[in-house]
């Protein structure tokens, strides 16, 4: 399956990475190799395979409905970037 | 060309565990921002999830009492997309296997039940809080993974009111299960609402817009009545309708298109390599079964069965389970036997007690006793139905027994035919004109008399008998 | 020999004997570091700290050993930045579970952390924020990675040992490349509490060692179940110190014809090929195995661990922590934040992991990597239901030129063609010395076990160690 510029642009946009002109035209192509060397695996028959998204036979983890210390609210904002009292802040959202 | 409204609800539903869906963190409201928050739930690097046992207990119940099958293999999903109040940037939720399908809930629609299906009931966690300032937006996480559920309804519903009391049964359910605090108005409990028209007799469904932004069960219902409103005019006007996302403004009554953050395609779901899957067996579904709580809808059915009580006064007092369950004692604890007496008290006089006290019926602290004791005055017609009320009120209020209050009020129900007959000799005197009225056959005239006799005796006569009195007194003359 | 030249297992006897103490230790640690740090450069914010001190520990095994971190395991208070520019300055506020267990156990956390690829994106430790680290046998010649800095600066004596973590070789690789032992263990062995995830579902936290004994001593302490990450195993942690009994008479070993192929180093093939002569001289019975779906296994890792990536990493986004973007607008800050902040492989991954979930291609790619991971783990299923362990290279190539390969991604992906599988099937595998190239470059021994039969690993491991000196071997600096 290929991959085209448009397609990375849209892609980083989803991820949130704006990508430098160079940089798009790059990478579009290092990810044309990439994904043409992952083609293999459309060569193998998967229709009768179950998908493994866990590797071990584990399930039903929980935890006990039982409260445990918080972090105080200053060492929560402690490595904010920027903070405004006791609240993370942003650049404003436009709704 | 008339239309058919078709609405879906999706409801989230804030469970209230103590502790938070993936961590330890304390549920607890109104605490300082950011101050009930971890690694975990603030997504902090290397910190890792775990479910909060208590509320896949929680959900299952819903689950269950909405008639829903619970799956046998759930698993929890990741749904990417980026905003401030998400710390991760992605949501976990769950996707193609969620916990439970298939459910229904009874409403009635034009006096007549119909059932509503529920397409799913699956596990998420909740957002954190964004302020809006003029400059920048502050993030608050204390809300950040509290656990939720999400409630989806089949599109059967088809009109704002039918919407407006699936919601209220469905809250009713919840407060049985005491899983939730179902306030929207804080939050505990939202709506969002998926409404679209299409021509009568047409299977098809038309273009539809997702409502959000909704405060209270009112604003569901004004949102829906506008929209419906709105795209029957822009149906009716041949312009095409677009697939949108509208918010609600309960200020202005109207909904407002709103920009979308990402569209529902680009989430990127993928199961969480974080949690791992559950497998729900009979016995985990059997043992919470049995748990349950006799729900509303049974309990509805039993009222009426035991206490031979109409549909209409037994759905009343089922719609609060600590309402139900005290009306249930009243209504056992009353000697007579049509119980039907004691039902009217508390959908009378208790309830809209409670309503100006602006508490629930079990909370009025009515003593049971002293309430049947109130109704076998009235019964025994010693006291009139109109001083009953006000001796309630009196009770409420002192905390003083019903006997008492009527003695020092000397309430007692004057039923000596003897004594009452001169009160109404002097009445017939005063009143000729009602007389003579009466006696041409005009009927208001009997009660304005009996009205006039009551007064004469400070309410305490009986009315009834009073009645028997005039008229036997004036078809004899 | 100096302190900082010993193995940790003499270091506790020395240190039990009172023949040194800990502060001896941290001064032999630290005057090497002085010396040939300029050199290797295995540590990063170096001129950060100061002249480590030794904290209070608790009376313990390790007591008085210190520890080098990789720079992706949080440690309460100091830096924890994955040699990213978007988590320059972050400070965990808390440790991760395998450090509480190293504290726990007396072991002072060295307080520079290790050198590795950005967010462990990589197989040379190239690609860090802080530049690369150099093989300490020849400095032309990168450490492997991504956990470079932890092998590199235990094979130049600036540790005694090291953690490092393990997604698809980054622990296997540089070991080999460097000359030291390295261990991935099972899958849910040791806790990822804390670890800053590459792909959730392959990585492991595993220790680098001088020798199998000390591989097998880390691993006693920081194996074991733990209840703060779901996806860590309950099962029992074996008394280790019993697996290395310089016994394997018997043992079969599977060598799979797959990783005997073209691409490999031909030098690396005849050390191997002597390695598994050894083991049979040894009493091993070595026999040709078929692991049919290896060719497919970096692709189906390229997938699964890019789209895992993909979602893990979108909480780098500049709101809680870490390096923000100027910008008056939050999409444009998050843009400018991760496409400044994340280095050119970070966004390579990030992007295709995002393309491999997204719309349309999720089936395609996502889907089908997930099932072809399960062929891949039943291959080894079915060669563990004859043999014990799997003897393979851990790389096809000794370590390589510093660029050689970092402008060509995919050429840089097939160096861990030998490593990738075992993440995969989440089976535990260790690299040990095995021999050197001509140009005196270390080559490495892999050997892969049943999942939870760590203890299977040291006996072979150190079984081969006690009967050869490459382990002996130190680089020239």
């Amino acid at each position: 399956m290929a991959i085209d510029k448009e397609t990375v642009k849209y892609v980083a946009h989803l991820a949130r990475i704006e990508l430098q002109p160079d940089e798009l035209e790059k990478l579009s192509g290092q990810l044309h190799d990439i994904l043409g060397f992952i083609d293999k695996l459309s060569r193998l028959d998967t229709s009768r395979v179950n998908p493994s998204s866990h590797i071990l036979p584990i399930s039903n983890v929980l935890r006990e409905d039982k409260p445990r210390d918080s972090l105080s609210p200053d060492k929560a904002l402690e490595n904010a970037p920027v903070k405004k009292g006791n609240f993370f802040s942003v650049p404003k959202i436009l709704e | 060309m008339k239309y058919q409204t078709v609405i879906g609800l999706e409801v989230h539903l804030q469970l209230k565990t103590k502790t938070k869906a993936f961590c330890g963190c304390a549920i607890d409201f109104g605490r300082e921002p950011n101050s009930s928050v971890c690694p975990v739930c603030l997504g902090f690097p290397g910190s890792l999830p775990v479910y909060n046992k208590e509320a896949l207990n929680y959900a299952i119940k819903v689950a269950l009492a909405l008639g829903c099958q619970v799956q046998e293999h759930t698993k929890f999903d990741r749904k990417n997309y980026f905003y401030p109040d998400l710390p991760k940037n992605y949501q976990i939720s769950q996707y193609d296997l969620p916990l439970s399908r298939y459910g229904f809930l009874d409403i009635t629609a034009d006096g007549k039940p119909k059932r509503i299906g529920i397409t799913r009931v699956h596990l998420e966690e909740d957002a954190g809080k964004l302020i809006h300032e003029t400059e920048a937006s502050l993030v608050d996480f204390n809300r950040a993974g509290i656990p939720l559920l999400e409630i989806v309804s089949e599109p059967d519903l088809n009109s704002a009111q039918e919407a407006f009391d699936y919601l209220t049964r469905l809250k009713t359910i919840i407060e049985y299960l005491d899983v939730s605090d179902c306030d929207m108005e804080k939050g505990s409990l939202r709506c969002d609402a998926n409404i679209s028209l299409r021509p009568e007799g047409i299977k098809e469904l038309g273009v539809k817009t997702e409502l959000k932004n909704m405060n209270s069960f009112k604003g569901v219902k004004d949102a829906l009545n506008f929209e419906a409103g709105r795209q029957a005019e822009l149906l009716e006007s041949g312009r095409a309708m677009e697939q949108d996302t509208r918010l609600w403004d309960a200020q202005k009554n109207i909904t407002v298109s709103m920009r979308t953050k990402e569209g529902a395609k680009d989430y990127r779901y993928f199961p969480d390599p974080d949690l791992t899957v559950f497998i729900i067996g009979q016995e985990m579904i059997s043992g919470i079964k049995d748990s349950l709580p006799e729900l509303p809808g049974l309990k509805l059915r039993r009222f009426v069965e035991e206490y031979s009580l109409s549909e209409y006064d037994a759905g009343i007092l089922v719609s609060y389970k600590k309402d139900a369950e005290f009306a249930e004692e009243c209504l056992k604890q009353y000697p007579g036997k049509d119980k039907k007496n004691m039902a009217n008290w508390l959908i009378g006089p208790l309830l809209s007690e409670a309503n100006t006290r602006n508490l629930s019926l079990h909370q009025l602290g009515v003593n049971i006793d002293e309430l049947t004791s109130l109704i076998g005055f009235v019964q025994r017609q010693e006291l009139s139905h109109l001083n009953a009320k006000s001796v309630l009120t009196q009770m409420l209020d002192s905390g003083r027994s019903a006997q008492e209050i009527i003695k020092e009020r000397n309430l007692l129900q004057i039923s000596d035919t003897a004594e009452l007959e001169q009160v109404i000799i002097a009445v017939i005197r005063e009143n000729e004109k009602s007389v003579n009225d009466l006696k041409n056959g005009k009927a208001n005239a009997l009660m304005f008399l009996v009205g006039q006799v009551m007064k004469k005796s400070s309410g305490k006569a009986n009315p009834k008998i009073v009645q028997e009195l005039i008229k036997r007194r004036i078809d004899n003359a | 020999m100096e302190l900082n030249q010993l193995t940790a297992h003499e270091l506790i006897d020395k240190l039990k004997d009172k023949q040194a103490n800990a502060s001896a230790v941290l001064d032999a640690i630290y005057s090497r570091i002085e010396k040939v740090e300029p050199s290797v450069k295995a540590y990063v914010r170096v001129n950060d700290v100061k002249k480590p001190v030794c904290n209070p520990q608790p009376d313990s095994l390790l007591k008085g050993l210190p520890i080098t971190i990789k720079d992706n395991i949080c440690t309460e208070g100091i830096n924890t930045e994955c040699c990213s520019k978007i988590l320059q300055g972050f400070r965990p506020p808390y440790d991760a579970t395998v450090i509480n267990k190293l504290k726990k156990s007396g072991a002072e956390i060295f307080p520079l952390k290790a050198n590795m690829d950005e967010f462990a994106f990589g197989s040379s430790t190239e690609n860090s924020r802080y530049g690369a680290t150099h093989n300490p046998w020849d400095l032309e010649s990168v450490p492997g990675g991504s956990s470079g800095g932890s092998a590199a600066s235990v094979a130049a004596d600036e540790a005694i040992w090291a953690l490092g973590s393990d997604t698809g070789g980054s622990i296997r690789q540089p070991a080999s490349f460097c000359g030291v032992v390295g261990l991935k263990p099972t899958y849910g062995r040791v806790s990822r509490y804390g670890l800053i995830a590459f792909a959730s579902s392959l990585d492991q936290i595993g220790p680098i060692t001088r020798d199998v004994r000390d591989s097998s001593i880390l691993s006693q302490v920081i194996f074991g179940y733990d209840p703060n990450d779901s996806t860590s195993v309950k099962q029992d942690v074996p008394d280790f110190s019993k697996s290395l009994t310089n016994d394997i008479r018997g043992l079969k070993v599977g060598i799979p014809g797959e990783y005997f192929v073209e691409g490999m180093d031909a030098e690396v093939k005849t050390i191997i090929e002597e390695a598994i002569n050894k083991l049979n001289s040894l009493g091993a019975v070595s026999q040709k195995v078929s692991l049919p779906h290896t060719e497919y296994a970096v692709p189906v890792y390229y997938i699964i661990a890019t789209a895992e990536a993909s979602s893990n990493l979108a909480r780098f986004d500049g709101v809680q922590y870490g390096w923000r973007a100027k910008s008056d607008n939050l999409i444009e800050m998050y843009k400018k934040t991760r496409g400044e902040g994340f280095g050119d492989e970070a966004k390579r991954r990030i992007i295709l992991g995002t393309f491999a979930l997204s719309h349309g291609y999720y089936d395609a790619y996502y889907l089908r990597a997930l099932k072809v991971r399960t062929l891949i783990k039943q291959d080894f299923d079915a060669v563990f239901k004859d043999f014990d362990c799997i003897v393979t290279p851990t790389s096809p190539t000794p370590a390589f030129k510093i660029g050689e390969k970092t402008q060509d991604p995919l050429k840089m992906y097939l160096s861990d063609i030998y490593t990738i599988s075992v993440n995969l099937a989440g089976i535990p595998a260790i690299s040990i010395p095995c021999g050197f190239t001509k140009k005196g470059l270390p080559v490495g021994l892999q050997i892969m076990a049943r999942p939870f039969d760590e203890a299977m690993l040291f006996r072979v491991a150190h079984t081969f160690e006690q009967n050869t000196d490459w382990h002996k071997s130190n680089p020239k600096l």
